[in-house]
């Protein structure tokens, strides 16, 4: 018999741990999924970041680095430039990447940084109860915008992928959501493409993720994913920000 | 062997690659931009990598992934710099991770100054960061002692899977004295079976340095504190010099250790009887050794460029068994051998022989 879907080998067999109707653990799977497929298994190191992204290492079955809240992306680069054969790759939520670690994320995309960077966005702070994040939405009710978040008081939401895309040395950039199965389809092609500029050497790849997070929004799963396609891509629009194929690591 | 005329903190840049340090990750700030300078053309000749960061913290969290693979890594800064990496290194300690890190340490509180001060004793010895942790931390007092402590920091950093600060200050980083570049010599250290690499055909490794579990958290700072208690038992180490039986026992480290010298051999001159106890591990602290010295004199002075930081650790060690006297410069005033006379015979007066 053909077998035409099972989990994928570098996923652990165990039970994801987070809360129903979070796509963490979607996002982990397509990332074990790619590679799987790409068979770097054994030659890929990841890195984890604070929130509850950092449970990554439980689940996928490669070597993992975990540090401080933020600074994934200069820990990734730390291990790259000992190890510059080995597939590197970060994964952190919205709060760790563009809040604490703002700066860490924009100098690696600026040194052009051959890393692999998964940026999981639920508009809010997740591991800490639900409190504003600079991804929330103007007027979204979070722990510390109980009156929901107002332009003139906590300023806007932060596109991080399009402000990573002008850093001349980023790659590629893409924005996904797994909402869909069509999604979830493009979300896995572009996790594809951002193994492979790292691969190929063509500089640094993001791929931001669209999550609902029902627990912290205080909805269902379902309600969750209807407010994410109705509030969250209008403003954090889906597609690809930046796709570049010069080699300009080849400089020296 | 050859003698090179060299400044200090070109001395422990060189002494770095020769202990085998391949990359490395700063940030510039004054008194040690010359480390920085040196090592963007020196390691690209071994085969290394020089990495100016975006910031200290950026450059401490570089460390923390280099040091991850098993590499030999280091970063160096002063005082407002240290203080940035402060969360690096509790994470570094906290992950086992070895690593050195030099501070040419300078004029604080705040941004301060740019001139030599020992005010990041109480920073580098007490931990630093938050959480149970120490750094071992070497304080040495000539251009040589950097060259040959940078050796030994790379080394007790692999013997004990721990962060080690070399606590130099301003002057010692800009000073010029001969060195000899001996080839270091240390016993063989345990593999790094550790280190992640890819786990290639094997099982997976992981280092973090979080553990949600209370249980596994305090096993993890027991561990930690067994280190430091073999570091104790070990590899304490300290210089004496002077009269084996004298009237004053002066402890300094670092450029005032040097001054002590000084000191000794003028006051010697003088009719005095004076000796020097330099700490060169100032974590673990010589408590022992020092006690057994305090001992055969009638008073200890502490002079440090501080007001009073390691004076503590002299007292706890001394326990009261002869009185202990201070004499400290702060905010970038180096004491001088004249002043330091001056106050001893004072000292001795009043004091001593009253």
């Amino acid at each position: 018999m053909k077998v035409v879907f099972e989990r994928p080998k570098t996923l652990l067999e165990k039970p994801f741990t987070y809360c129903p109707g979070c796509h963490h653990g979607l996002a982990q799977r397509l990332i074990a999924e790619v590679i799987d497929e790409l068979n770097i298994a054994d030659r890929t190191i990841g890195v984890g970041p604070i929130g509850c992204s950092v449970y990554i290492y439980e689940f996928i079955d490669v070597d993992f680095v975990v540090g401080a809240h933020g600074r994934a992306p200069a820990i990734a680069t730390g291990i790259k430039r000992a190890l510059p054969d080995r597939v590197v790759f970060s994964y952190q939520g919205d709060g760790d990447i563009a809040a604490i670690g703002t700066s860490e994320i924009i100098h690696v995309a600026n040194r052009g940084e051959c890393i692999t960077a998964f940026f999981v966005n639920n508009a809010v702070f997740g591991m800490t109860g639900g409190q504003m994040a600079p991804t929330t939405l103007v007027g979204q009710r979070t722990k510390t915008t109980p009156f929901g978040r107002k332009p003139d008081m906590h300023g806007f939401p932060f596109r991080l992928g399009e402000c990573l895309s002008v850093a001349e040395g980023s790659a590629y950039i893409a924005r996904v959501a797994l909402t869909r199965p069509q999604f979830v389809r493009q979300a896995k092609e572009c996790i594809r493409k951002a193994f492979m500029t790292q691969i190929e050497r063509k500089g640094f790849a993001l791929v931001e993720i669209l999550s609902p997070c029902p627990t912290n929004w205080g909805m269902s799963p379902k309600e969750a994913v209807d407010w994410l396609e109705q509030h969250m891509i209008p403003h954090f629009p889906l597609g690809e920000l930046k796709v570049k194929e010069r080699l300009f690591h080849e400089t020296s | 062997m050859e003698k090179i005329l060299m400044r200090g903190n070109e001395a422990v840049a060189e002494a770095a690659v020769r202990a085998g340090c391949r990359l490395y990750f700063g940030y510039p700030i004054t008194p040690q931009n010359e480390i920085s300078e040196y090592l963007s053309f020196r390691l690209p000749q071994v085969g290394g990598v020089f990495l100016q960061a975006e910031s200290e913290v950026a450059a401490i969290h570089m460390v923390y992934g280099a040091a991850s693979t098993g590499a030999r890594v280091m970063t160096s800064s002063s005082g407002p710099g240290i203080s940035l990496m402060q969360e690096g290194l509790s994470c570094l300690a906290a992950a086992e991770l070895p690593c050195v890190v030099v501070n040419m340490s300078r004029g604080g509180p705040g941004v301060g100054n740019i001139q030599p001060a020992q005010s990041d004793y109480f920073q580098a010895v007490k931990g630093g960061g938050h959480g149970d942790y120490r750094l071992i931390v070497l304080a040495p007092s000539t251009v040589q002692e950097l060259v040959d402590l940078t050796y030994r920091a790379f080394y007790l950093a692999d013997k004990y899977r721990n962060p080690v600060e070399i606590l130099g200050d301003g002057m010692l980083g800009q000073m010029m004295e001969p060195v000899v570049f001996r080839d270091p010599e240390f016993p063989p250290l345990p593999p790094k079976d550790w280190a992640i690499r890819g786990k290639g055909n094997g099982p997976r490794k992981w280092i973090v340095c979080l553990d949600l579990d209370p249980k596994g958290l305090e096993e993890l700072n027991l561990k930690l504190w067994e280190k430091y208690r073999r570091l104790e038992e070990e590899d304490v180490d300290y210089a004496t010099f002077g009269c084996p039986e004298p009237e004053i026992l002066l402890v300094g480290f670092g450029t005032v250790g040097r001054i002590l010298r000084s000191v000794v051999r003028e006051g010697e001159k003088e009719g005095l009887k004076l000796a020097l106890f330099r700490p060169i591990t100032l974590f673990p602290f010589p408590k022992k050794a020092l006690r057994e010295h305090a001992r055969r004199a009638r008073a200890v002075l502490v002079v440090e460029m501080n007001l009073g930081q390691m004076l503590e650790d002299v007292e706890l060690a001394v326990q009261g068994e002869v009185p202990v006297f201070f004499l400290g410069h702060t905010g970038g005033v180096i004491p001088t051998v004249g002043e330091i006379l001056e106050y001893i015979h004072r000292l001795l007066v009043k004091e001593v022989r009253a």
